[in-house]
C-alpha cells in the first residue's frame, strides 16, 4: 500500500539540502498551511455540489445542471459570486465581534479538519491526545456562532445563537461518549495508533455490540453537532430567517456556509477514524486473494469514499427527517442517548476488563 | 412507565426507518425535472394544458365557425373579435360568414370559457407554448387561415 511519507520525506530532505533547519520548518509549514487551505477549500465545494444534487435527487427533482458537465462547476461560480459581493457594515452591531465571529467558526474548523488521518502517512497534527484535541477544538466553533448571534443585534441572531448553543453542548456530550467507548477499546487516543489498531478489523465489527451501539449515537450526535437538519433549527428559515448569520453578506457568510459543511465532513471523517477503520482497507479474514485486492485501492480513495458514505447518510437524514423542536431537542439527548450511552460505555468497560473481546 | 419509554424508542426508531425507506426509493425514481431547452424535440405537454387559442381547422382547410360572436360576448378580457361579412345566398338568406378572427394572446388570462362557450366546438386551446415576441403587436393573432371556408354541415346532423 502506497505510504505518503515518501513524498513528505523527499520534500523535506530536498529542502534541508539547501536550506538551514529553521527556514525549513518555515517553508514546510507554509506549504502544509496552503495545502490545507486548499484541501478545505476544494472539499467545502464539492460538498456543496453534493448536496444540492443530492437534496434534489431526493425531492424528485435534478438539481444544479447548467454550468459546466452536469453543473459540476456551479459551486466554484457560486463562490466567484460569493467573494465579489459587499461586505455591508450594519448600524448598532458589537463591530469588532461580528467580525471576529466568522472567523472563529472557520479556524475551528480547519484546525479540527487537519487532524483528520486522510491516508497512509499523510497525518498533519498527530500525538498522543488527538481525539480529545479534536473535540476542544471543534467545539470551539460554538463560540464563533454565539458571538455572531450577540453581536448582530437581532431578536432572530439571538434566539437562533442560544438554540446553537443549547444544543451543541449538549450534545457535545453524547460525541465525547462514543469516542471515549472507542478509546475504551483501543487504549489509545492518538487518531493514527487508532486506525493502526484497525488494521485486522474495524473497529464496528470487531467492537461487538457496543461499538455499534456508539457509532449509532455518533452519527445522530454528530449531525445534531453540525447544525443539520433535523437538528437545524438554530437556522430554522421559516421561523429565524436564517439564525445567527442571518446579519451576514458576502464572504462573511460564506465562511459560515463552509464551516457547515467541512463540519459535516470532519463528523463524518472521525466517524470512518474511530468506527469503520479510517483509511484501513477492508479486510475479511481468510479470503486472501480479496484482501490482497483490496490492498490496491489507494488509502486516501478508502478514507474519501468511506466518509462520502456517512456524508450521504447524512444527507439523507436531512432530506427525510422533519425538523426537531427545541424541547424535543433536548429530551432526545438527556433522556434517551446519554443514558443510553452511558450503559454503553459501561458494557464496553465490562467488554475490556474481563476480555470478552478476542 | 418504564415499558413506555422503550416502546417509545422503538417505535420512533422504526417510524425514522420507514421515513428513510420512502426518501430512498425516491431518490432513485425517475426525475420529473424537464430539461426544456434540451429535449425540445422530445417535450410532450400535457393534453390538458392551455398554451394558445386554436380555431380548429379539418384537412380541407375548413373551420367549423359560424361567426356568432358568443366567443368574443364571454370574453373577460375582450381578447377576442370576431369581424364577420353578411352575405346573401341564392335564396335570398342573409348569412354571416367569418372574415378574420382575431385573438389577442398579450390580454388572454387561458379561462377557456370562450372555448366552453362556442356552440359548434370551433375552438380549442393547443399546447403551444413558446410565445415570446418583440413588439405587443406581434401577439395579436388573425386564427382563421388563408383560404379557409366554413365546413358543410353534413346532411345527417341536419335529421
Amino acid at each position: 500500500m502506497f505510504d505518503f511519507s515518501v513524498i513528505t520525506g523527499w520534500v523535506d530532505r530536498m529542502l534541508r539540502s539547501f536550506l538551514p533547519e529553521e527556514a525549513t520548518v518555515l517553508v514546510e509549514f507554509v506549504m502544509i498551511g496552503v495545502a490545507i487551505l486548499l484541501g478545505y477549500a476544494v472539499i467545502a465545494l464539492v460538498l456543496i455540489y453534493t448536496e444540492r444534487r443530492v437534496c434534489a435527487f431526493f425531492q424528485c427533482r435534478v438539481g444544479p445542471n447548467r454550468v459546466g458537465p452536469w453543473g459540476l462547476t456551479q459551486s466554484f461560480a457560486d463562490m466567484i459570486k460569493m467573494l465579489t459581493k459587499e461586505l455591508i457594515t450594519i448600524n448598532n452591531v458589537d463591530r469588532f465581534l461580528f467580525n471576529l465571529a466568522p472567523f472563529i467558526v472557520i479556524i475551528a474548523s480547519v484546525i479540527s479538519f487537519s487532524c483528520l488521518p486522510f491516508a497512509k502517512g499523510l497525518e498533519l497534527i498527530d500525538f498522543n491526545v488527538g481525539a480529545f484535541f479534536v473535540m476542544a477544538v471543534s467545539s470551539m466553533g460554538i463560540v464563533g456562532i454565539l458571538l455572531a448571534g450577540w453581536s448582530s443585534n437581532n431578536k432572530y441572531s439571538l434566539i437562533g445563537a442560544m438554540r446553537s448553543g443549547a444544543q451543541m453542548i449538549s450534545y457535545e456530550l453524547s460525541i465525547g461518549m462514543s469516542i471515549l467507548t472507542i478509546i475504551v477499546f483501543t487504549d489509545t487516543a492518538q487518531l493514527s495508533l487508532i486506525v493502526a489498531n484497525q488494521a485486522d478489523g474495524w473497529f464496528i465489527f470487531k467492537g461487538h455490540v457496543p461499538a455499534f451501539i456508539a457509532f449509532m449515537i455518533y452519527l445522530i450526535a454528530g449531525t445534531a453537532e453540525t447544525n443539520r437538519g433535523p437538528f437545524d433549527l438554530p437556522e430554522a428559515d421559516s421561523e429565524l430567517t436564517a439564525g445567527y448569520h442571518t446579519e451576514y453578506s458576502g464572504m462573511h457568510f460564506g465562511f459560515f456556509y463552509l464551516a457547515e459543511y467541512l463540519n459535516m465532513f470532519i463528523v463524518a471523517g472521525m466517524a470512518t477514524t474511530l468506527f469503520l477503520g479510517g483509511w484501513m482497507p477492508l479486510y475479511i479474514p481468510g479470503w486472501d486473494g480479496f484482501n490482497r485486492a483490496m490492498d490496491f485501492i489507494p488509502s486516501l480513495f478508502w478514507f474519501l469514499g468511506k466518509t462520502g458514505v456517512l456524508i450521504f447518510i447524512m444527507m439523507w437524514f436531512k432530506w427525510t427527517f422533519p425538523r426537531l423542536r427545541i424541547d424535543q431537542l433536548l429530551t432526545l439527548e438527556w433522556k434517551y442517548l446519554l443514558p443510553i450511552n452511558l450503559v454503553n460505555m459501561f458494557v464496553m468497560v465490562m467488554v475490556v476488563v474481563f476480555e470478552w473481546h478476542w | 412507565m418504564k415499558t413506555n419509554y422503550f416502546y417509545g424508542l422503538f417505535a420512533g426508531l422504526g417510524s425514522l426507518l420507514t421515513g428513510m425507506k420512502v426518501t430512498l426509493r425516491e431518490f432513485f425514481t425517475r426525475k420529473t425535472t424537464e430539461c426544456y431547452p434540451e429535449n425540445r424535440s422530445a417535450l410532450k405537454m400535457y393534453e390538458r394544458f392551455r398554451g394558445t387559442l386554436e380555431l380548429v381547422h379539418n384537412e380541407r382547410n375548413e373551420h367549423r365557425c359560424v361567426a356568432c360572436g358568443i366567443c368574443e360576448m364571454n370574453c373577460p378580457n375582450g381578447t377576442i373579435h370576431v369581424h364577420a361579412d353578411v352575405v346573401e345566398d341564392e335564396n335570398g338568406k342573409k348569412k354571416k360568414v367569418l372574415r378574420e378572427y382575431e385573438y389577442d394572446l398579450g390580454s388572454c388570462i387561458f379561462c377557456q370559457l370562450c372555448v366552453v362557450n362556442c356552440p359548434h366546438q370551433a375552438l380549442r386551446f393547443s399546447t403551444e407554448f413558446e410565445h415570446a415576441v418583440f413588439t405587443r403587436e406581434k401577439l395579436v393573432r388573425k386564427l382563421n387561415r388563408e383560404g379557409s371556408v366554413l365546413e358543410e354541415k353534413k346532411t345527417e346532423d341536419k335529421l
